[in-house]
């Protein structure tokens, strides 16, 4: 027997990765694959992948995936004022990138920092807390052997902001990178990304906000018919802390994001929103929602807003959860998780959660899956609009809810445009 | 300008029969009013002839200008100049009423033929038609019939129909859930939009609607028929005796 057939799945899948090529937190990085070993990868058995198969992403090599060959297509965000920093494969391409200075930011990457740097005792720390209750051993292995990220401290209010945008180009690329944020108090900061980063990507994105920050995140993952991706976002909120986040998908055989928010200061604020459209025609394509947040102190408000247009036998899962801890009071949750299916073929899988431990909150959830209002085809129809574009105007209507929670009005022009732009290329 | 001939309908879902043999030839430029007692079959012929799934043409046949109305998708009914002003519009959040809009008449105008209208053009255009409808701009740039009064919706469907100038306008019971003030405003929009090339076909249960526009022709349906033809007195004498003589005098019983 070889000495690859006597490794277990886990240690293929870490031997494939590769040596690190930076030993930055090397402590971290050592607890952090403590804790992979512990809860191993994850299988159907566990509750919250019973839904999602995770072989592909627990597979020692990534199955090979072709880059999107995007046309005409234009860039994302190619009409917004901002901060370009790019990776190509998951490898930093300083040549595309902008140069990484901002006032009111210092940016740094992980490849190149070394001890005694500011986020040394930060990386880790808040995907280790994430860990409990529901284990997320994708985070735990990015934070064991991810091999770069940003790592951004905000101290004022930039006037732009930050894009990651991430190309896939090499048909088995296997990325793994995690990024780091603090925003210190009454600072605030936009970060956008883009892109789909190899063939299989890993990301964590770990968010920590003092009091008072402000946080805004809008990722578009698209363009590859192929690509596989996991993605966690950990965030900590201290009090009048303000975290909003909006996930616009398109495309992907199987995308799995989630995100775990700690709202540990009164007042906080933590909103994630998401839309996904799933055409299974050219390419299968399964998409999981995760999300748990945990209120911790009182008056605190959240709300998750999640909507997936599905057809051609694609497959959507949202897992949403509100934890109201002892102690927080006046909370004040909210969750709706919604699909629109297009046809028969098509799945929606929901598993709306509340724990309540506090006596004096507001916290709702709904969801449900329907079709087309046939009522309101008709409508648009008489009014001349040809079934096709009066289908895309409906979807667009559907998913109304979640892309509001961008406030950034060019910013949600974007998003609407690439939308549109989906819809348009993919009326039957 | 229409012509419905032998027209019969039934319900695809029950089997049931509603429209037993309609007719009617509608002028250029003439405004009809159809009334009649509830379930007589009035928002059916509405429905079918603007193309609503849900109905099966059985028998007979509707000509818009010569044009076979009932071979046609709802869009292409559209575009050949139908026009359906709904008893009760539909709500459609996060689509602009001014996107609706545009969407709608330049898919009507690339459907004929004709070039379609530059966004400068379209805001001009739109801001003339809402400033004589007393549509407020705010209205305009609100998602369609989201949050909108009923006078509100009823005055939507009307500037709908000034930016699509149809040829057969058919207003489906547009006096439902209005009052006083907001049907007079609304009529005086049907009545701002009547010229000899354009039709209307009036819908209603009520004299009072007819006040303020005023009908070339009324007719009674009931059981799925029309059932009695007359001019504007005929409306007065519904409202002062209810449809009970008439029905009676058509051997019809049972549907009040």
């Amino acid at each position: 027997m070889s000495a690859a057939e006597k490794m277990t799945p886990l240690e293929a899948r870490l031997a494939a990765l590769g040596p690190l090529s930076g030993a930055a937190f090397g402590a971290a990085r050592a607890a952090a694959r403590a804790r992979l070993g512990a809860m191993g990868l994850p299988g159907k058995r566990d509750e919250y992948w019973r839904w999602t198969d995770a072989s592909a992403l627990n597979a020692a090599q990534p199955p090979a995936a072709a880059p999107f060959e995007a046309g005409d297509e234009a860039p994302v965000f190619g009409e917004t004022d901002r901060l370009k920093i790019v990776f190509v494969d998951g490898v930093f391409d300083a040549a595309a990138s902008d140069p990484l200075e901002l006032a009111g930011l210092e940016i740094s990457r992980l490849a190149l920092a070394g001890e005694g740097h500011w986020a040394e005792g930060l990386y880790g720390a808040l995907e280790a807390d994430g860990q409990s209750p529901v284990a997320r051993p994708f985070a735990a292995l990015n934070t064991a052997v991810a091999s770069d990220g940003v790592l951004i401290r905000v101290t004022g209010r930039p006037a732009k902001p930050v894009h990651l945008i991430y190309i896939h180009a090499d048909a088995t690329s296997d990325p793994v990178l995690h990024h780091l944020i603090r925003v210190e108090t009454g600072a605030e900061l936009t970060v956008l990304e883009s892109g789909p980063a190899g063939a299989r990507f890993n990301k964590a994105m770990e968010v920590d906000l003092a009091e008072g920050a402000r946080f805004h995140h809008i990722r578009v993952q698209g363009r590859d018919h192929e690509r596989r991706a996991v993605t966690g976002i950990f965030a900590r909120l201290a009090a009048g802390a303000l975290f909003k986040s909006f996930t616009l998908t398109a495309n992907g055989v199987l995308t799995r994001n989630e995100c775990v928010i700690d709202m540990q200061g009164d007042d906080a604020v933590a909103h994630v929103a998401g839309a996904a459209l799933g055409d299974g025609a050219r390419a299968p394509f399964h998409h999981d929602d995760t999300v748990f947040i945990t209120h911790g102190a009182e008056r605190g408000e959240s709300r998750q807003v999640f909507k997936k247009v599905l057809k051609h036998g694609a497959v959507g899962v949202f897992q949403g959860k509100i934890l109201v801890k002892p102690g927080a009071q006046k909370t004040d949750g909210y969750q709706i998780s919604q699909s629109l299916l297009l046809d028969d073929d098509s799945q929606f899988l929901g598993k709306p959660e509340l724990e309540i431990y506090a006596d004096d909150v507001k916290c709702s959830h709904g969801s449900t899956t329907g079709a087309i209002d046939e009522t309101a085809l008709f409508y648009l129809r008489s009014r001349g609009v040809p079934v096709q574009e009066a289908v895309s105007l409906l979807v667009l209507s559907f998913l109304a809810d979640a892309i509001e929670e961008v406030e950034d009005e060019a910013l949600k022009d974007e998003i609407v445009g690439r939308l549109e732009g989906w819809l348009a290329r993919h009326r039957d | 300008m229409l012509e419905i001939k032998n027209l019969h309908v039934k319900l695809e879902e029950h089997d049931k029969v509603i429209l037993k043999g309609v007719n009617l030839t509608i002028g250029a430029g003439e405004v009809h009013a159809i009334m009649g007692p509830n379930g007589s079959g009035k928002s059916t012929l509405s429905y079918v002839l603007s193309g609503r799934d849900g109905y099966e043409v059985t028998e007979g046949s509707a000509a818009l200008e010569g044009a076979e109305l009932l071979e046609m998708e709802p869009e292409e009914r559209a575009a050949a100049g139908l026009f359906l002003a709904f008893q009760y519009p539909v709500e459609i959040p996060g689509v602009g009423n001014m996107t609706f809009l545009r969407t709608a008449v330049n898919a009507q105008r690339k459907a004929r033929g004709e070039e379609e209208y530059s966004a400068g053009e379209f805001l001009k255009l739109v801001r003339e038609k809402a400033k004589a409808l007393k549509i407020d701009a705010e209205m305009l740039k609100r998602p369609v019939n989201v949050g909108f009064s009923g006078g509100e919706k009823k005055r939507n469907e009307i500037l709908q129909m000034a930016m699509l100038e149809p040829k057969m306008c058919i207003l489906d019971e547009t006096d439902s859930g209005l009052d006083v003030d907001a049907m007079r405003l609304v009529a005086e929009g049907v009545n701002a939009l009547r010229d000899a090339n354009r039709s209307f076909l009036v819908i209603t249960h009520y004299q009072r609607l007819l006040d303020h526009i005023k009908p070339d022709v009324v007719h009674i349906m009931a059981d799925g028929r029309i059932i009695q033809t007359g001019g504007p007195d005929l409306a007065l004498e519904v409202e002062a005796n209810g449809y009970a003589e008439i029905l009676k005098a058509h051997g019809i019983e049972g549907v009040l």
